[in-house]
């Protein structure tokens, strides 16, 4: 076990060198332009461009750039904005992260139990009426840009339907924190979970019904059924438990995702300062230096966060424990 | 063929429910016919081959409709135009009613058959048009970025797979990387550097505010998810006793690849080519949307998305349509996509 963790721990260094390179290469090594000139931003004047080769020794050979931005991230935090003058970049993505986690978590709760609940009654009812019109109706969400719903939703509940009862609780977009007012914080998220929820609802369901149906092929079930268990204990105490082995596997990768960036979408229809919001801003100003900051951190929250996921498998799982 | 038939034994021994010898009715048939004749029987496949066809089709009358229907430019501002509507003359742009009365609200959807029958834009164009000019563009970018995405995931797939050794090892390290990186950072990273000022290197150019910009990031944002599963096909066939006695009899490898390993990867290479369409035309409507894809005044149905959201709560069709169109097209896909794979390869597992 021990080998195969280091190796993993290996490969996920290995990915965080490469990613951190990759970005790197992208903003200052990528020909057409002068990057002192694409960090600035617009129209900079002559001291700022000058500023910026100095600040980030554009002067010097390519490692030694990588070495300074590197160190810049992760030992000092002094990455500056030049768009936001003096502003530093570090604290800015600290004060977003809350926010996309509440947006995260929220959703994730909401689409687990929904793929769940979609899952089973679809494998129960397999061939029926019911199976059928929940698997359209996932096929539906599937389809539906996120960003694009997102508009739906607030046209329904900030504009169309605001005045009537069912929809007159919906507070106006934006962020109240967790801290000084639950209840608001609570209301502002409802329907951004909802609409960030409705795309997984559909792929969980979809991917816990056909593991179930293959698991309901097994020995053991027709052994269970044999036993002469009910049906739904079947299904659920022998059948779900592991149809649920994909379904986390899933999860881990999707939240990670999330997190590091594929809320962005959610985040700017429904004006959530995230961290996604926070690389839009950047990006409509041209803000390079905070893209590169969100960009980095986000791809190494989804590394560490896969390498984490790997390492519980390994403790709960004893026969990947034993694979290497 | 010969290479279909070890297919369905490759199958058969991985355990599969298939019985062990292949019936000889169909085996004595080309497997692309056995394949084509069971999506054929597929109803729902074939309603939504039918329906992404007459989209593609409609989109591609775009220039008919913007003649001898709608009668305006979709592409230039039509900021003091006026329409005739039920035998009234009416502005294109008025001002705003609502709110402080700033602002210019454009004409709403007049549903029927003419000029703004979905209405205009705050640039007063027709929206109607700009849908059907959008959907050449999604469709193209969604379209070139397959080729793109499949052509490379399977050369890449294929030597990683074959080769093995130091190229398998740097080919998926490189894959392992891409992997990793945050889709739509990946792409917004791109997207933010290449935008303003184009790209130039060497013989390659591509202009800022030109469509191979968003064909090629999402063409290649996508590599690793395609060349991943194809790699492992790859070194899975070339451990089978088929290949093992090609080069036991002395076949120059180049003909193993051409004969026993290439119609092997084809089929899957296949399964993935509605899968990848309906989700290029998620992300090219999505960087539309973030205003780092298509550039104004060209439309795409997430340019128009983008366009509308100043105007969703005064002419909400604006923004409603293209989702609707998105959304339409990429159900259409998917379902041909179950149905391509349920034909070609019943065995393997898509998300």
């Amino acid at each position: 076990m021990l080998v195969g963790l280091v190796s993993r721990f290996g490969q996920m260094v290995f990915v965080l060198v490469g990613i951190s390179m990759l970005v790197f290469l992208i903003f200052f090594a990528t020909p057409g332009a002068d990057p002192a000139a694409r960090i600035a931003g617009r129209n900079a004047s002559q001291e700022t461009l000058a500023a910026v080769r100095h600040d980030y020794g554009l002067d010097q050979p390519l490692p030694i750039q990588y070495g300074m931005m590197m160190k810049r991230l992760f030992v000092t935090g002094d990455l500056m904005s030049f768009v936001n003058r003096g502003q530093r970049v570090t604290p800015m993505v600290a004060a977003a992260i809350p926010v996309t986690l509440s947006l995260v978590l929220g959703a994730a709760v909401l689409w687990v139990l929904g793929g769940l609940v979609v899952g089973v009654l679809a494998a129960m009812t397999r061939g029926r009426w019911l199976d059928r019109s929940l698997m359209i109706l996932s096929l539906i969400g599937v389809s539906m840009p996120v960003f694009w719903l997102g508009e739906v939703a607030n046209l329904v509940t900030q504009s169309r339907f605001h005045d009537t009862m069912l929809f007159s609780w919906v507070p106006a977009l934006g962020y109240k924190p967790i801290t000084e007012d639950p209840a608001a914080w609570f209301k502002t998220l409802v329907v951004p979970w909802i609409t960030l929820a409705t795309l997984y609802v559909g792929l969980y369901g979809r991917v816990l019904r056909a593991a179930l149906i293959e698991v309901l092929q097994e020995d053991f079930i027709r052994t269970a059924r044999a036993k002469g268990l009910s049906e739904t204990r079947v299904l659920l105490r022998h059948g779900l438990r592991s149809s649920l082995v994909a379904f986390v596997t899933m999860f881990g990768l999707d939240f990670g995702a999330l997190v590091g960036g594929g809320s962005l979408l959610t985040e700017v229809v429904f004006g959530l300062q995230g961290v996604g919001k926070l690389t839009y801003d950047a990006m409509q100003n041209l803000d390079l230096p905070t893209i590169m900051a969100t960009v980095i951190y986000a791809s190494f929250f989804i590394v560490i966060a896969s390498f984490l996921v790997d390492v519980l498998y390994a403790v709960l799982d004893p026969r990947v424990r034993h694979a290497r | 063929m010969r290479a279909f038939e070890v297919d369905e034994r490759l199958g058969a021994e991985a355990g599969a429910k298939a019985p062990a010898s292949v019936p000889p009715r169909e085996a004595s048939q080309n497997p692309w016919a056995v394949a084509a004749r069971k999506l054929r029987r597929d109803g729902a496949a074939m309603v939504s081959l039918i329906v992404f066809l007459v989209v593609v089709a409609l989109c591609l009358s775009a220039p008919l409709y913007a003649t001898y229907v709608s009668g305006t430019d979709p592409f230039a501002t039509n900021l003091n135009g006026e329409a005739v509507i039920n035998g009234q003359t009416t502005p294109v742009l008025e001002a705003s009613t609502e709110g402080l009365g700033l602002g210019m609200t454009p004409i709403g959807p007049t549903w029927r058959i003419g000029p703004y029958v979905l209405g205009a834009d705050n640039q007063g164009r027709d929206v109607a048009a700009r849908l059907l000019y959008g959907g050449r563009n999604s469709l193209l970018i969604a379209g070139v970025a397959t080729i793109i995405t499949l052509a490379g995931a399977t050369l890449l797939g294929v030597v990683a797979g074959s080769f093995g050794g130091l190229v398998d090892a740097a080919l998926s390290r490189l894959l392992d990387i891409l992997w990793a990186f945050p889709i739509y950072l990946l792409a917004i990273s791109l997207s933010i550097v290449l935008i303003s000022k184009g790209f130039d290197i060497g013989p390659i150019s591509i202009t800022s505010g030109s469509l191979a910009l968003p064909i090629v990031i999402i063409g290649i944002v996508y590599v690793p998810y395609v060349a991943r599963p194809i790699r492992g096909h790859v070194l899975s066939l070339m451990a089978q006793e088929f290949v093992t006695a090609a080069i036991g009899l002395g076949v120059p490898s180049w003909r193993i690849l051409w004969v026993d390993i290439l119609p092997n990867v084809a089929t899957r290479v296949i399964v993935f080519i509605p899968l990848m369409l309906a989700l290029n035309m998620m992300t090219e409507s999505a960087l539309s949307f973030l205003s780092i894809g298509v550039q104004s005044p060209d439309a795409s149905w997430g340019t128009i998305i983008q366009d509308g959201q100043g105007l969703l709560y005064s002419r909400p069709w604006v923004a409603l349509a293209p989702g609707m169109a998105i959304a339409l097209c990429v159900l259409a896909l998917n379902i041909l996509g179950d149905g391509v794979r349920d034909a070609l390869d019943p065995k393997s597992k898509l998300r």
